[in-house]
């Protein structure tokens, strides 16, 4: 019983980071529907800022945290503005390989500035913030990823209710040229929620880095992990992305934990071509219509 | 009286037949008979290290020949091609180890077992398609990719499996140049079934899915057959080059199956022209060269004095080459070098007049 409840709180907690980690893909694609395969090298991006202000500038965790954010939210507008403007209206195959090709260039340039090796953050979470539920002990990361993970999602459910902003985006979510023609400025709405996005990721590759170190190439295999992740809750429902993280991540733990462990990397994927056959936009998505 | 006639400055046919020759003047099947040519004669004068490049580009154009068919004319993507390509390898050393078949036979054969896996993983395509397919594909290539490293009885998992030396006829078959031919042979016989295959029926077919498979349900195409044909002959391709590669690397192990060799693939479908044959046979050039010239770049700067000081490793360049190639092409040249090699022909062909 303690192994299962071990396994029940770890799979909680990694399902979770998977959610917050998919929260800025499920942005993207719901307002432009472009499907970001650079999403991990935006973790890792969000991470490494961060690393290089706390060690290189040593400064204060919050004002670095901040200036993180904004350098995030920086680079995801200019990802938009630059890159993939040009590409309103070209077919999906090249939307998808040029963000392919955007995170073969991230990558190089974070190995190339940072190396291939591990590197951590020097400890700063103080450790009051650890729980224990039952027998079982949470450490302190994963409840500040729990603390920031919830904060964001409240902050962002607040923005699409209620600010100007957040409307807009949803309209255009909705139906791009019913928005278009409602006076709705539909360019800026994809920058806008390309830099919330990077924003977010930004912030999920910094609580990642925490817990399990920041690695260029873990963080970008995470960003191909959001896949399944996001299938499971839908691609366009934010609240569905944490709900599918979850469950991705109580599969993992306990296909790790009873079946085989090498079977865990690859059961979300199983998982996820079962559910495209048997529902072809995903368990939460929504049927697109088509008309010839 | 066609004969070495030149090419007209309009658009001047007037039946079907014309409209789907391959070759429109004899100066096109002239210069092909001088370009095979000199590719016989190359092996000839090549260093063995340039031999063995022109031999990576000829497995890749192989394979990019068939991706190219199910991506750029059929207009499904597929995520999971270097998965296909690790099956036509294991599955030509398996047959060529356990079950003694010699190499005359076990490259069709382990074509047409990759053919039957790329049926099998084609089958969501019925139900799925554009980004959902997308996504299905490379869940197909995590799921082959984790079968071939675990299932260790048949493929003895990370160990990898030695080819004994191929021979056909009696004649040992090894060393560069041997498998030049036998590359070049292969993809001269492959491109020449892919160009004539576009100009069939099931070319037209796979042409109408891609512009609107709607539509072409509605005019009476089965579009889950065709799309599995598509899969089926494209796998066939892959698994074609896969098992020529395993024979000329002499031992397969899993790590090069993975999804960078599948973006690879997609890659040079895209530089080198959606949808056109010749195209895929210029973008495995491009890309083959491009890895290879950046290795030796690399190579180069890693002994200069300042940089290995300086510790910077700057291996990572390539793959910040690699990506800022696809960029660049999709931003400013998305129909590829295809298209490029097209506007330089008629901008010969239409001189002084160009407009």
């Amino acid at each position: 019983m303690d192994f299962f409840l071990q396994l029940l709180i770890n799979g909680l907690c990694i399902g979770f980071l998977y959610g917050i980690s998919a929260m800025g893909f499920v942005m993207i694609f719901k307002s432009s529907s472009v499907l970001n395969f650079a999403h991990g090298e935006l973790l890792a991006f969000g991470a490494f800022i961060f690393l290089a202000l706390i060690t290189w500038l040593k400064l204060p965790v919050l004002p670095a945290f901040l200036l993180t954010l904004a350098g995030c939210f920086g680079l995801g507008f200019l990802i938009e503005r630059v890159f993939l403007r040009p590409l309103i209206g070209e077919p999906l195959i090249f939307v998808i390989m040029l963000t392919v090709g955007l995170a073969s260039m991230f990558k190089g340039m974070m190995l190339l500035v940072w190396g291939g090796n591990l590197q951590t953050y020097p400890d700063f979470l103080p450790a009051v913030m650890g729980l224990r539920i039952g027998p079982v002990d949470v450490p302190p990361v994963y409840a500040a990823a729990l603390v920031i993970g919830v904060g964001f999602l409240l902050l962002f459910g607040l923005f699409f209710k209620y600010s100007s902003q957040g409307i807009f985006m949803r309209s255009v979510a909705d139906n791009q040229k019913a928005a278009l023609s409602l006076g709705v400025h539909v360019q800026r709405v994809f920058a806008l929620s390309w830099a919330i996005a990077a924003l977010v990721a930004g912030m999920s590759g910094i609580v990642l880095g925490i817990i399990n170190g920041i690695n260029v190439h873990d963080l970008s295999a995470i960003g191909l992990k959001v896949f399944p992740v996001v299938i499971l809750g839908g691609l366009d429902s934010i609240g569905g992305a944490i709900v599918g993280g979850i469950l991705i991540g109580l599969l993992e733990t306990f296909t790790g934990g009873y079946l085989s462990p090498s079977l865990r990397d690859v059961v979300p994927y199983i998982v996820l071509v079962f559910i495209l056959m048997v529902k072809p936009y995903g368990l939460f998505g929504l049927a697109e219509i088509e008309r010839v | 009286m066609r004969l070495f006639r030149f090419h007209p400055c309009g658009n001047f046919k007037e039946g079907y037949a014309e409209d789907l020759t391959v070759f429109e003047t004899d100066f096109g099947r002239f210069s092909m008979v001088i370009g095979l040519a000199c590719l016989a004669v190359l092996p000839f004068l090549s260093s063995p290290y340039l031999l063995y490049v022109i031999n990576s580009i000829g497995i890749a154009a192989i394979a990019v020949v068939g991706l190219n068919i199910l991506i750029g004319f059929t207009g499904q993507i597929s995520l999971g091609h270097g998965a296909f390509f690790g099956v036509g390898a294991y599955a030509a050393a398996i047959l060529a180890t356990s079950a003694g078949v010699p190499f005359l036979l076990a490259v069709p054969a382990a074509a047409v077992i990759t053919a039957l896996v790329g049926l099998v993983f084609g089958i969501p395509s019925g139900r799925l398609k554009g980004l959902y397919l997308t996504i299905a594909t490379l869940a197909g290539q995590f799921i082959i990719e984790y079968i071939l490293i675990h299932w260790e009885g048949l493929t003895r998992g990370t160990m990898g499996i030695t080819l004994p030396a191929p021979s056909l006829f009696g004649w040992k078959l090894t060393g560069d140049r041997t498998f030049y031919f036998i590359i070049l042979a292969s993809l001269s016989g492959l491109l020449w079934i892919a160009v004539n295959l576009m100009r069939t029926r099931f070319g037209r077919a796979f042409i109408a899915i891609r512009d609107n498979d709607r539509a072409a349900e509605g005019m009476g195409i089965p579009i889950f057959r065709y799309k599995l044909l598509s899969f089926a002959i494209s796998s066939f391709y892959a698994g074609f080059a896969g098992a020529l590669w395993a024979f000329y690397m002499v031992s397969v192990t899993t790590e090069p199956f993975n999804l960078g060799l599948s973006v690879e693939y997609i890659a040079m479908v895209i530089i080198g022209g959606l949808g056109s044959v010749s195209g895929a046979v210029f973008g495995a050039v491009f890309i083959t060269l491009l890895n290879e010239g950046l290795r030796w770049l690399t190579d180069n700067l890693i002994n200069l004095g300042f940089i290995s000081q300086s510790g910077i490793n700057i291996a990572p360049l390539r793959e910040f080459a690699f990506g800022l190639a696809i960029v660049l092409f999709i931003l400013f040249e998305p129909r590829g070098l295809a298209e490029m090699w097209r506007i330089v022909r008629s901008s010969f062909r239409l001189w002084p007049f160009s407009y």
